[in-house]
């Protein structure tokens, strides 16, 4: 035992509050993050952007920039010309630019020299000609006819606009359920862009052998899809790649595709036989992007006589930038999971993903439910009010139930909301403080829900979506291989404490060997808050091939049945008569001596029934669903228009704790994220350009913005999770920013229908010049 | 062959050791820690003064050494979340932030440990205001800055016990 190891094992692994196994290394400077790396003759590499948001490259000289010395190798859009992208159906992408740019810090060229400096210096003198196009720079734009005028951000587009998707799904009768309503709620919301901001700038370094064998590390969420990307658009098979995925600092989405810098730095390792570096600076992470999506929400739901809702229907509209990303599956998120939380007799859906010339917009923690998730709780607020009902035990009152389907044919299993809506009621006063506090001060609540993890996987396949191998070594070290990749979220503990629960070890006698292609078995990444559920039920599974190898020997040695063998604080014993006992080691050892290398393996698929039989169910089931209740306080200045965040206390079900402090610092960094996103964080665009491509504008809260955080774990158990597990990761987030909402409504008596809730928008809000957003027509869409 | 220009040869005290090395004149503290050092524990999220990682502390003082040029610090002391823990063993500060889970993704870790220890130094009793006015330069994206701040208070009450005691 090390001086600051804490020692851990047996049956109390799972639910005690340890230090991560990664936080030794975290808070000595030890871990090494991509950009830490540096190899012998290592390359460092720049990518040049392009300046316009819509332009046509008419030529590319870089003569001039090649003749720098120390500049190594340069490499234009021709050079790399396969198109990719993360989902089947959104090849649109390609390293660098070809033909034409769609955002203002696209990509364009890529150079590699001696160093960093060199590059920097050589990429101003590579000679671009543009042609400006007119660009589109908002969802009503590009919703309309391009009519010669211009012309489409994706000219190979069959539709006449900068239409990218469009979705329709309707469950049950609508008209019916309109008709049964008493009264009906049509609401308009916006929800602003914003991104991820991780405090990592992306970095990947390259390195290919003489023998063509490349390896790729890179801050990636997602190692198993850059595999694949980097196997196509080189060209060269996916066995000759490797690629390592080193802690990442910081994700929240942003690292989940595969994206220029990384595919560049393993083409100019290829090409010059030397490892490669790229490392973005900040402006660039804001241009790679792929950040939430602004949303325009269109909400009409029936109520009838009690309250419950008869009918809703859900219109979205996304600026989802340049190119499609995960955009497919945003538009359908943003209409899946609203059904999740509370029973609605029937539901419509109607979503429309529109390109503009900005950076590509992706996912970012809640994925596509956010956006919705606000403008229904805020509109719930408006309806419980009407009602004169409480805004807690109205959502109580109509919360979905345990074990049941939703209206749009998703299997619910374990569901915690209820006791969620309580907790947090209780803990604050909510009912005695909600519409009674003083002017400019305010109290809003809300609720919400989230997968554990996508139940289709992004391709098609009937693969595992996660998979492990636990090895036992003889001295009784644990090591579980797992292509996981941790970004902060704690997944390398997760996998150690499932492995140390089911082998009854030291939770520091377990390693974990997690996001190498070479050396562990898939897990699809680290996005949908899928891990624990996934590769948790993996590694579970592993570990329990291995333990009923050792059962069977030292059940053998012990005299009694291989299923009366129980493992705790590094013993195999007799369940009945705990004192006769094997050490885990001898009997580890003993099960090698009789069968060979002590090693199982295990995997997990979600199972089959999770959604109904409609094209678009492959969005939205999941094999369970976490649930979420949030309180926040604020205090409005009447003067100043800013809200202060004076408490927020937020409860998430998230099945069983595996590591409650974990769970809890998920939480608070949810309630902390989610203000930045309903009081300063957005995408900001003036004319063309990113507004604020820095950490300085790009507002997030500090530490004195950010209030105290209460997180409060509800536990349930969940049949199918690793010892009863849900998510953490990203479902906290969805209910915090309409709590603040409902609270900056409570406070100064008006709802402002947008985001972020600037001092700005309350000031308008406050002297009326801000009303509701104007009500749009239906979406008038063209079915191609 | 490279077009930058020359580099001088010049003497740094880090973590305690003096180190010579050659480095540009332009070089930030930063990029010298880093890149000729390899005490990558000093970390980068901004390079222009916004975030707060790349935190050490330069005679006795917390300074951005993204703004600083190495030059700036020959003939000074300069101390690196690599010299906190003394011979293996975690100071308390560091101590406090794993058992509380401070440390989630870890990226920013290194800069909030040099201030808060500065401002243990100065003060063993910080009041929770205290506290985060001294970590207000720093930004975290992962932990709501809760497990941060009860860090640094139990780190504070470990150390004036270990005075006390």
């Amino acid at each position: 035992m090390g001086k600051n190891g804490a020692s851990h094992s047996g049956s109390h692994v799972v639910g005690a509050p340890l230090p991560r196994i990664d936080g030794y290394a975290k808070v000595t400077g030890a871990a090494i993050f991509a950009d830490d790396m540096a190899l012998p003759r290592m390359l460092f590499g720049k990518l040049l952007r392009s300046p316009h948001a819509h332009a046509r490259i008419l030529s590319i000289d870089y003569a001039r920039a090649l003749r720098i010395p120390g500049v190594v190798a340069i490499a234009i859009g021709s050079d790399l010309p396969i198109r990719y992208g993360i989902l089947p159906s959104a090849q649109d992408e390609t390293v660098f630019a070809i033909d034409k740019v769609r955002y203002v810090g696209e990509p364009v060229a890529g150079i590699v020299a001696e160093d960093e400096l060199t590059a920097q210096t050589a990429a101003a003198l590579v000679d671009i000609r543009y042609e400006v196009l007119p660009s589109v720079m908002s969802i009503d734009a590009a919703l309309l006819d391009v009519d010669g005028n211009g012309e489409k951000i994706h000219p190979d587009s069959r539709r006449d606009n900068n239409v990218h998707k469009e979705v329709h799904l309707t469950f049950g009768d609508l008209d019916a359920g309109f008709a049964d309503a008493t009264r009906i709620f049509d609401d308009e919301y916006f929800f602003e862009g914003n991104t991820h901001a991780a405090l990592e700038e992306h970095s990947a370094v390259a390195s290919c052998g003489a023998d063509g064998k490349l390896t790729l590390w890179s801050s990636t969420q997602t190692p198993h899809y850059l595999h694949r990307v980097a196997s196509a658009v080189l060209e060269l098979p996916a066995s000759r790649i490797r690629i390592i995925a080193p802690p990442v600092g910081g994700g929240f989405g942003g690292k989940t595709e595969p994206v220029a810098h990384e595919l560049a730095a393993a083409y100019f390792s290829r090409k010059t036989g030397r490892p490669v570096k790229f490392t973005l600076s900040r402006e660039e992470v804001f241009y790679t992007h792929r950040g939430r999506h602004p949303v325009r929400i269109h909400l009409r739901t029936g109520i009838r006589a009690d309250g419950s809702i008869s009918a809703c229907r859900v219109q979205t509209w996304l600026d989802g930038g340049a190119y499609g990303s995960y955009g497919v599956a945003t538009t359908y998120y943003t209409g899946a999971l609203l059904p999740v939380t509370y029973k609605m007799g029937a539901y419509a859906f109607d979503g429309c993903r529109v390109y503009t010339n900005k950076p590509p917009c992706g996912p970012k923690r809640g994925h596509g439910t956010t956006q919705p998730r606000y403008a229904f709780e805020s509109q719930l607020d408006e309806i419980a009010k009407e009602l004169g009902l409480d805004a807690g035990a109205y959502r109580a009152a109509i919360a979905i139930d345990p074990y049941s389907r939703t209206v749009n044919h998703l299997r619910v299993t374990s569901c915690g909301l209820r006791e969620a809506l309580s907790a947090v009621s209780e803990r604050t006063g909510f009912s005695d403080k909600h519409g009674k506090l003083a002017p400019g001060r305010g109290i809003g609540l809300a609720a919400s829900a989230y997968l554990c993890g996508a139940g289709l996987p992004i391709y098609w396949n009937p693969m595992p979506h996660s998979g492990a191998i636990v090895k036992v070594d003889r001295g009784g070290g644990v090591t579980i291989f797992c292509g996981t990749s941790d970004c902060g979220q704690g997944s390398q503990n997760m996998l150690a404490v499932i492995v140390a629960e089911a082998l009854g070890v030291d939770v520091l006698d377990v390693s974990v060997c997690s996001g190498d292609t070479d050396l562990t078995p898939v897990d699809l990444g680290s996005y949908s808050s899928r891990v624990t559920f996934m590769a948790g039920n993996a590694a579970r599974s592993a570990a329990l091939d291995v333990r009923e190898r050792i059962a069977v020997v030292a059940g053998a040695e012990l005299g009694i049945a291989p299923e009366r063998c129980a493992f705790e604080n590094g013993r195999v014993f007799d369940r009945k008569n705990p004192d006769r006992a094997l050490s885990f080691i001898d009997a580890a050892r003993a099960t090698e001596a009789r069968f060979g290398t002590l090693a199982g393996v295990g995997s997990y698929t979600p199972p089959a029934d999770l959604h109904g039989d409609f094209k678009g169910s492959g969005v939205g089931p999941s094999p369970a669903y976490s649930y979420s209740a949030c309180v926040a306080e604020v205090e409005v200045d009447f003067e100043t228009g800013e809200v202060r965040v004076e408490r927020i206390v937020l409860a998430h079900d998230c099945g069983r704790a595996l590591n409650p402090r974990i769970v809890e610092g998920q939480i608070e960094g949810s309630a902390y994220m989610g203000m930045g996103e309903a009081l300063m964080e957005e995408s900001a665009f003036r004319n063309d350009l990113h507004r604020i491509p820095n950490l300085l504008d790009y507002k997030t809260p500090t530490i004195l913005d950010t209030p105290r955080i209460d997180a409060i774990v509800i536990e349930t158990k969940e049949l199918e999770g690793p010892y009863g597990a849900k998510e953490a990761g990203e479902g906290p987030l969805n209910p915090v920013i309409p709590a603040i909402a409902n609270a900056v409504a409570d406070a100064i008596g008006r709802r402002i229908y947008a985001t972020p809730i600037t001092p700005e928008r309350v000031l308008q809000a406050l002297d009326g010049t801000a009303g509701p957003l104007r009500l749009r027509a239906p979406i008038a869409m063209k079915t191609t | 062959m490279s077009i930058a220009p020359s580099k001088i040869l010049a003497t740094l005290r880090v973590n305690g050791r003096d180190a010579t090395l050659a480095f540009h004149p332009h070089a930030t503290l930063l990029e010298v820690l880093r890149e000729e050092l390899r005490l990558t524990g000093t970390k980068h999220g901004c390079e222009l003064g916004q975030c707060g990682a790349c935190t050490v502390i330069v005679d006795g003082t917390p300074v951005l050494s993204c703004l600083t040029l190495a030059a700036e610090a020959i003939g000074r002391s300069v101390e690196t979340v690599e010299g906190l823990a003394v011979d293996g063993t975690l100071h308390p500060v560091q101590r406090a932030f794993l058992e509380l889970g401070a440390a989630q993704c870890g990226y920013c870790t290194p800069g909030f440990l040099n201030a808060a220890v500065h401002l243990l130094e100065k003060n063993l009793e910080p009041s929770e205001a205290e506290i985060r006015d001294a970590l207000a330069g720093h930004l975290c994206r992962c932990t709501g800055y809760t497990k941060i701040v009860e860090a640094v208070a139990l780190a504070g009450r470990r150390m004036r016990a270990s005075i006390d005691g």
